[in-house]
């Protein structure tokens, strides 16, 4: 008996690996948008090794933690170099994921029958996030202790828990030694988490098959391919296809990759921001702080969000909802398609609005609030939520929103009148032309695309074909 | 083993009960787990009052003491300063300090024991960054106080200004005269209430 037999009849690995790579069958049309989950794969690994690696030099204590990164960068045998793939990865795999994300709703990946998957995956990207956020506070500088300290507040501006919540969190009163010590083992912790996020999010992918750009479900298509008679006509085995293709696109991503480790790894103070070349000191803020990049769309909404009856929840709220409404994507979108290819003109247009939006929040999050970025944030926030409480009512066909397309239109509405009244009633420092301009673009967007008029055929969408193209 | 009769009512309690009680116990592992992650008798601990010496302190000046890991200032006002802190009313949330952010015997115009000198918590009520000192602008609208980190402004007597983040006053903590010059910050024997 070979040892492949005696392994298979205890533990079926050959039907694991022909299950989910080589009699896997993806679709044939995967384009550049479809390299980077598994690149994001890569990075998790990359930092799973790096970290452990790390963690065998730091030591989470808030006397000898800045000593001890310091430390890894000077005297440990290749540790400036283990760090710096550390730090830079973070942020590489901020900006797979986000391209990852944009693929789906580019191509609606989220929508029937892989609801699942893209919740898996929304799962991923805030475990991710936490992780990114307990790993902040380890190297003990200013940014790390004032980052978090307004992170750790933010729970603080919940009504009657708040206080007793934020105190458990950190474990005391200020963030402290103690606050440090537990990150570190969350930070350690949730990594493990993650990969196991990974595999139900691939388990549930391929329960119900690849997505493609055309948005054409190749399992219903016809059947029988050159490999196997009852597979997908548009499908290609995973491998040796796709694993091969993703490791060309893995070289060109390293060399991008390893030109920041090497070159700029602090990448002008967004990937390592300046402040945190200075150690905690718990009496004095950094003249500005910012979150590391990939939280600032979220921080510059939070931002957005004046103080109202006495407390600055609503903030807080705003910046959770911006991230809890992605979940609820597979339910918005009302459009018979799934690719962006095929979808009304509205939605493409929209689309393009949102990832600028993104981008242009992310940019804000970084500035010092002035009046007129904090007015800009308030008018990007009210878009960023548009695009998601509006798509029941541009995505679908015909005039049957529904009821609850027509409360998320209504809540548009009020999103809107509330910009209104903080711009025309109490910021009186705001240049009339700037509010004139957000007022018009506002009425503008919601007129577009929640009303909808019929002559501006925002929904017409194109004839998808039987099978996969190109 | 004879019977083949499943009693299945039966079956169906058992398995509730026994549910219900696994349930309960896992519940009660719950409070020492979670319980571990509060503050600890040490974290508690740590907060002893901090003796502070203001003899050198000059018009305008600001010192920083550490108390319970917050920044504590201690500002000494000049008097032109104080004249000014009634103009600024009408732009703040709440001018007659209502809100419980300060001891009884700072609840007043100038929200301090002596008049001239302000004892305030550095930490801003809004996401707890420091705010910024800012002495030039100590008699102007532009705010003596401005937090850098969102944009939140306060006056010379830490009374927040209306349409900033930050919802309330900073917090003036409880404090004590040991003698002219000497201030104990954490402490006011019961003073406040």
């Amino acid at each position: 008996m070979s040892f492949n037999t005696w392994l298979n009849d205890r533990l079926p690995v050959g039907q694991a690996i022909k299950d989910h790579l080589t009699e896997y069958y993806a679709p044939k049309n995967f384009n550049f948008w479809y390299f980077f989950g598994a690149l994001s794969l890569v990075v998790l690994i990359l930092q799973i090794v790096t970290g452990i690696l790390l963690a065998m030099n730091y030591k989470p204590d808030a006397e000898l933690a800045f000593a001890s990164v310091e430390y890894i960068m000077r005297d440990v045998w290749g540790g400036w170099f283990v760090r710096y793939m550390h730090s830079t990865g973070a942020s590489f795999f901020f900006i797979l994921i986000y391209l990852h994300m944009f693929r789906g709703l580019l191509y609606g990946s989220y929508k029937n029958p892989r609801e699942l998957v893209w919740i898996f995956g929304m799962v991923i990207y805030i475990a991710m996030m936490a992780t990114a956020f307990f790993g902040y506070l380890l190297p003990w500088g200013q940014m790390s202790f004032w980052g978090a300290q307004v992170i750790v507040n933010l729970f603080e501006t919940l009504p009657i828990i708040g206080e007793s919540l934020s105190q458990w969190i950190r474990g005391d009163y200020v963030i402290s030694d103690i606050t440090l010590n537990r990150f570190y083992a969350f930070h350690y912790l949730i990594p493990f988490i993650l990969v196991g996020l990974v595999v139900l999010h691939i388990l549930a992918l391929h329960q119900v098959g690849s997505n493609n750009p055309d948005g054409v479900e190749i399992k219903k298509g016809p059947k029988g391919n050159q490999w196997s008679d009852t597979a997908p006509k548009d499908g290609v085995p995973f491998h040796p296809y796709y694993t091969v293709k993703d490791i060309m696109g893995l070289s060109v991503f390293l060399i991008f990759f390893f030109g920041v480790v090497f070159f700029m790894p602090e990448m002008g103070g967004y990937f390592l921001e300046q402040p945190n070349f200075e150690p905690a000191n718990p009496l004095k803020t950094p003249e500005h702080i910012a979150p590391v990049w990939y939280f600032t769309p979220y921080y510059a909404i939070l931002r957005a969000v004046p103080s109202l009856a006495g407390t600055q929840v609503w903030g807080v709220l705003g910046m959770g909802a911006a991230i809890a409404v992605f979940f609820f994507l597979p339910w918005l979108d009302r459009s018979p398609v799934k690719s962006v290819r095929y979808k009304g003109p509205s939605t493409r247009l929209f689309l393009i609005i949102f990832a600028i939006t993104f981008l242009v929040l992310g940019w804000l999050g970084t500035l010092p609030p002035t009046v007129e970025y904090t007015a800009m944030s308030q008018f990007l926030s009210v878009v960023y939520f548009m695009f998601f409480f509006l798509m029941p009512c541009y995505s679908g066909t015909g005039d049957n929103k529904g009821l609850s397309g027509l409360i998320l239109f209504i809540v548009s509405v009020l999103l809107y009148l509330g910009v209104l009244i903080l711009w025309w009633a109490q910021t009186p420092d705001l240049a009339l032309w700037i509010k004139t301009l957000y007022t018009v673009l506002g009425a503008g967007l919601l007129f577009y695309f929640g009303v909808k008029p019929g002559w501006i055929k925002a929904d017409e969408i194109k004839v998808v074909p039987e099978r996969v193209t190109g | 083993m004879t019977d083949n009769h499943v009693n299945s009512k039966r079956r169906r309690l058992l398995t509730i009960a026994t549910s219900a009680v696994g349930a309960v116990g896992a519940v009660g592992l719950v409070v020492p787990f979670a319980g571990s992650l509060s503050p600890s008798e040490k974290a508690k601990a740590a907060g002893a009052p901090v003796n502070v010496d203001i003899s050198k302190l000059e018009n305008g000046q600001q010192i920083t003491v550490e108390w319970r890991g917050k920044p504590v200032w201690i500002i000494k006002r000049s008097q032109e300063a104080l004249d000014f802190l009634p103009e600024m009313t009408p732009s703040l949330v709440d001018p007659d300090s209502n809100a419980d952010q300060q001891p009884e015997y700072a609840r007043n115009e100038h929200r301090s024991i002596k008049n001239d000198v302000l004892v305030l918590v550095g930490i801003c009520t809004h996401l707890g960054c420091s705010p910024k000192y800012r002495p030039e602008l100590s008699t102007s609208t532009e705010g003596a106080f401005l937090c850098a980190c969102h944009g939140s402004k306060f006056d010379l007597a830490g009374r927040v200004y209306s349409n900033v983040p930050a919802p309330k006053n900073l917090e003036v903590p409880p404090h004590m005269y040991l003698s002219d010059n000497e201030i104990l910050i954490g402490s006011d024997e019961g003073a406040a209430s």
